[in-house]
């Protein structure tokens, strides 16, 4: 299939529509809104569904409806709007419901602005809703990935039946980029046997459900969680390195903000010569801390670079545990850094400042 | 011997755990029985909310969902559009529906859902132990209210029904009762007439069940059968609301 140029919002939208997915409940928030726009075109040529929600937390149930009725389904938000979802992707995960939820993050806290942001980090990986839950949580930081993130995520979504979150960032929805859809590995699917389908007594009876008010009953759901989280954790932690070979100078970054990390850390090198390296999350959840571990063996120093006041730094000094410093370097508010920003910042920590 | 009266197989073979007295019971057989008589068992999918209700995935013998707190009929919305063959009810109290699923109910209802919804009405938080609903009556005692609802304070109760029965999108409405055997018949027909509704593809029904909270009102279950007929029909009159030809 050959490359067309798509804004990402339509990229993920036509991804998901090419995963399979064929249902999609939205609400409109700014910047995300051209993927329910797309959907509300695009369903309907492929025999799927697209209803516009009277809110966000009505769209989120929906989903939970229609992921337990066995259907790949789809939600898009931003930032606000993923907030008053965050009770129904609770019931989602307790459930083990496969969806994907896509964020376009703007910038808050509260109503905040709509321009990118990385604020909801915490959010994404660390809970947002109430409860012992994960998501499985792709940062992508282009339209093609975003594309790919999306395709996989369905994947990944089904096979573990853990939602998935496509965490993107109002420059990913709205910038332009060539992008080829190609479908990705496909898993070995169980069916879906535990789906309310209506029931004719040839399998047990479907119950889509959150509600363990025993104590063992609850326990032991949560262990079966984790166990799967675990899996998760072993088998779909992706990350990119870029120059980390010879790095002295070791950077965290993701999605927008680690693509102007890559152009830094080549003008670092080319005019500065400063060794600086990348280490690129591609899932935020499950994080890649073992490579950041591995390398905070050879360089003298790590740098997480956000669009937030610091809240991957907090995972990147997981990773690094104490092996040498963490410095962090943020923005906030819609600003984005620039590259001669970051090489300030490492010229900073290479004169130990 | 011959059998003149047996347990539907739609109701699965467990305890409740509704309070003695309470109408739960009865409001569960009557859909069951609909489900039965018209043969839907293999498609009909529930729906239940949080509240009093919160268990009954446990005793409806069909495939189902438990909903977050109101959000019973969005979750039934993504069902329905994924099966629209079959069918799709939910199972709702006054605090899940009048209260913090407005938004939900409202909705469903202006879409012209295919689904039915089955409304229990009693005036009362029953599960949390005896609070304000948005229905309780002007000058009724609840634990929130412990002087009697005062409608200077916090408004007046809200008729469901009628509110519904205003919007295009809803095809059948009716409001029954359970206070006596009659009425429990009456009540049977109007939820046999919604899933009807439903399955013709008129668009979205409901059934406002008045219903007991002997508990919760602090009276024996006879005594809770008569402050209903005195006090709850003389503010939510029984009857049809809305039929769609």
């Amino acid at each position: 299939m050959e490359k067309v140029l798509m804004k990402g919002n339509e990229a993920i939208a036509e991804a998901a529509v090419q995963a399979g997915c064929r249902f999609f409940f939205g609400y409109p928030i700014t910047p995300q809104n051209q993927i329910p726009e797309y959907m509300s075109r695009r369903m309907p040529e492929v025999g799927g569904t697209f209803l516009q929600a009277e809110s966000e937390v009505s769209a989120i149930n929906m989903v939970y409806g229609a992921a337990g009725a066995g259907a790949r389904v789809m939600t898009s938000s931003s930032s606000p709007g993923i907030s008053l979802k965050q009770e129904g992707i609770s019931y989602i995960a307790c459930a083990e419901l496969p969806c994907v939820i896509v964020n376009m993050m703007r910038s808050g806290p509260g109503l905040g602005g709509i321009l990118a942001s990385q604020g909801d980090y915490f959010q994404s990986v660390k809970g947002g809703g109430h409860g012992d839950y994960r998501l499985i949580v792709y940062a992508p930081s282009s339209v093609q990935e975003a594309a790919d993130c999306v395709m996989e995520a369905f994947e990944a979504s089904d096979y573990y039946r853990v939602p998935a979150l496509i965490l993107g960032d109002g420059m990913i929805g709205q910038m332009m980029e060539p992008v080829e859809f190609k479908q990705p590995k496909k898993r070995e699917q169980k069916e879906k046997t535990w789906a309310a389908t209506g029931w004719d007594g040839s399998r047990e009876r479907a119950v889509i459900n959150s509600l363990y008010i025993e104590a063992e009953e609850m326990n032991a759901v949560i262990g079966r969680l984790q166990r799967v989280y675990r899996e998760i954790e072993k088998n779909e932690t992706q990350f990119e390195e870029f120059m980390m070979d010879d790095a002295e100078i070791g950077i965290v970054a993701y999605g927008t903000t680690a693509r102007i990390v890559r152009n830094a850390v080549l003008k670092a090198r080319n005019d500065f010569g400063i060794k600086a390296g990348l280490i690129r999350p591609i899932t935020v959840w499950p994080f890649p801390y073992a490579p950041i571990a591995d390398a905070a063996k050879r360089v003298t120093a790590f740098l997480a670079v956000e669009m937030s006041t610091g809240q991957m730094v907090e995972d990147v000094r997981l990773g690094v545990n104490g092996a040498c410093p963490v410095s962090f370097l943020g923005t906030t508010g819609g600003i984005a850094q620039t590259p001669l920003q970051i090489i300030k910042k490492l010229k900073e920590i290479k004169e130990g400042k | 011997m011959a059998v003149v009266f047996k347990k539907t197989p739609l109701i699965c073979d467990v305890p409740f755990h509704y309070c003695p007295g309470c109408t739960h019971g009865i409001a569960h057989r009557l859909v069951a029985e609909c489900i039965e008589e018209m043969g839907l068992q293999d498609k009909a999918i529930s729906v239940v909310p949080v509240g009093c209700a919160v268990f009954a995935y446990k005793y409806f013998n069909v495939d189902s969902f438990q909903a977050s707190h109101g959000r019973a009929p969005a979750v039934a919305t993504g069902a329905k559009r994924v099966h629209p063959d079959k069918l799709v009810f939910t199972y709702q109290g006054d605090g899940d529906l009048a209260s913090i699923g407005t938004a939900e109910i409202v909705h469903a209802a202006a879409r012209g859902e295919k689904i039915t919804t089955i409304f229990i009405n009693n005036a009362i938080y029953g599960m949390t132990g005896g609070q304000m609903a948005p229905t309780t009556l002007v000058g009724q005692k609840t634990t929130t209210s412990p002087f009697g609802r005062d409608e200077v304070h916090c408004g007046y109760p809200v008729r469901i029904s009628e509110m519904l029965s205003t919007l295009d999108g809803a095809a059948y409405i009716e409001r029954v009762s359970l206070h006596d055997v009659p009425n429990i018949n009456k009540a049977k027909k109007a939820i046999r007439k919604a899933f009807e509704t439903q399955i013709a593809g008129k668009g979205f029904s409901l059934v406002e069940i008045l219903s007991t909270c002997p508990t919760n009102w602090g009276l024996s279950p006879v005594e809770a059968i008569k402050w209903l007929k005195d006090n709850m029909i003389p503010y939510y009159p029984l009857g049809v609301f809305k039929e769609a030809k």
